[in-house]
């Protein structure tokens, strides 16, 4: 599903990666570790085809359609709320019975009550709750995922634990984390960067 | 096609959806193309010629434009959305087009309350300056969403948009300017000539800016 051989990425003299292979077979499960600036968000932003490799080949089979990427910002607009920004990537997604998935997902993450607060308005750990909803909104393929647990509160990240466990048959995942005990039992790799 | 104008109106619906909860853009537009021409009544001396109070008015259409450009993808660079939008399975020419409508809008507005404040002032308004201000406003949207987009990427964007728009908007004040001036329909011509050509650029050349 992602074949990476020899991606190097700079920015201006920068060299944030370099000589990089690793493969992600469909239905894996990569984490992605490494220190503060080793390259672990430019590497996801790649993956997801969000920045360019300044090196090097990647490959990556499920078009864009197919993907859903969970970044540092929750990528949802503050102003509007929590139902109206899952029911504008819906449409954007073209997904069927989107009223129906939007609510079974803001179910599922304790957010029903909220959906119809500003997300200026929620919580950090809600907001965080609502970018994992837009990230899940179209089933996606292959699921991108940078630092999941960021902001989450214990009994989050519990629901987090239980859902990715839950799509660990279904969905190819990459995902970068300071925490790859807490992944330990899901992985089916794991990719360090210096 | 169906999908492509759906996507561009949800956006689009989006866009106005914020700028009538957060009223950061429009109201600004108003009071500043207000402000400007106020300023310009007094500071022109009395018995100017109206070849004189017409290039005001369109110096004053150009920098309202600006203001509102400014702020067109103001949620997008601040809160990083540019980036959930480009991964969308949507045409990224379609965000363009959405942008550039909801900027349309708020131009229309502002100058729907523009050109009376105008014939308060100065002097009457003529339905050729009206069909010129009206082209006019479509070449100011296709560039200036564009370049808008440009410029949010970069560092020095405040500076960087009217750098980039204001010498491209030059022939939009000449055609507009010659519009409302002579009535000719061949500076109609002109601008209609220009919104097609820079909105086909703008639109074929608008996913190389929002991509890496």
């Amino acid at each position: 599903m992602i074949r990476a051989r020899g991606l190097e990425r700079r920015y201006g003299d920068k060299r944030v990666l370099h000589g990089l292979d690793f493969d992600l077979a469909r239905g894996g499960f990569l984490v992605v570790t490494g220190p503060n600036g080793a390259g672990k968000t430019t590497l996801l932003r790649m993956c997801a085809g969000l920045a360019l490799p300044s090196a090097g080949t990647l490959e990556i089979e499920p078009d864009r359609a197919a993907i859903g990427f969970l970044g540092h910002e929750p990528l949802v607009y503050r102003e509007l709320t929590a139902l109206e920004n899952l029911d504008l990537y819906g449409r954007l997604y073209r997904i069927p019975e989107r009223r129906e998935r939007i609510g079974m997902l803001l179910e599922r993450f304790g957010l029903w009550e909220a959906r119809r607060e500003r997300a200026s308005a929620l919580s950090r750990g809600q907001l965080q709750r609502l970018a994992l909803c837009r990230a899940l909104l179209h089933k996606p393929e292959l699921l991108i995922l940078d630092e999941p647990f960021s902001g989450l509160d214990e009994d989050g990240a519990e629901l987090l634990d239980g859902e990715l466990a839950g799509m660990r048959e279904r969905r190819t995942m990459l995902v970068a984390t300071h925490d790859p005990e807490r992944l330990a039992r899901l992985a089916s790799g794991r990719l360090a960067l210096a | 096609m169906r999908s492509y104008l759906g996507d561009t109106a949800t956006l689009a619906r989006k866009d106005l959806r914020l700028e009538l909860r957060a009223r950061d853009t429009l109201p600004a537009m108003l009071l500043f193309v207000l402000s400007i021409l106020a300023v310009f009544h007094f500071a022109l001396p009395s018995g100017s010629s109206r070849l004189a109070e017409l290039g005001l008015l369109w110096i004053a259409i150009l920098f309202t434009a600006l203001l509102g450009l400014g702020r067109a993808f103001v949620a997008e660079r601040e809160q990083g959305l540019l980036d959930a939008l480009v991964l969308a399975p949507c045409d990224r020419s379609a965000i363009w087009l959405a942008k550039g409508l909801a900027t349309l809008a708020f131009l229309l507005v502002a100058e729907a309350v523009a050109l009376p404040a105008f014939a308060l002032f100065f002097s009457p308004v003529s339905w050729e300056m009206i069909a010129g201000v009206l082209l006019a406003d479509l070449g100011i949207c296709a560039v200036g969403t564009l370049l808008s987009a440009m410029a949010a990427a970069g560092r020095a964007r405040e500076l960087l948009l009217p750098l980039l728009f204001l010498p491209l908007a030059l022939p939009i004040v000449i055609g507009g300017v010659g519009a409302s001036v002579k009535g000719s329909a061949s500076y109609l011509g002109f601008l209609a000539l220009y919104d097609l050509i820079f909105a086909l650029l703008a639109w074929a050349s608008f996913e190389y800016v929002v991509t890496e």
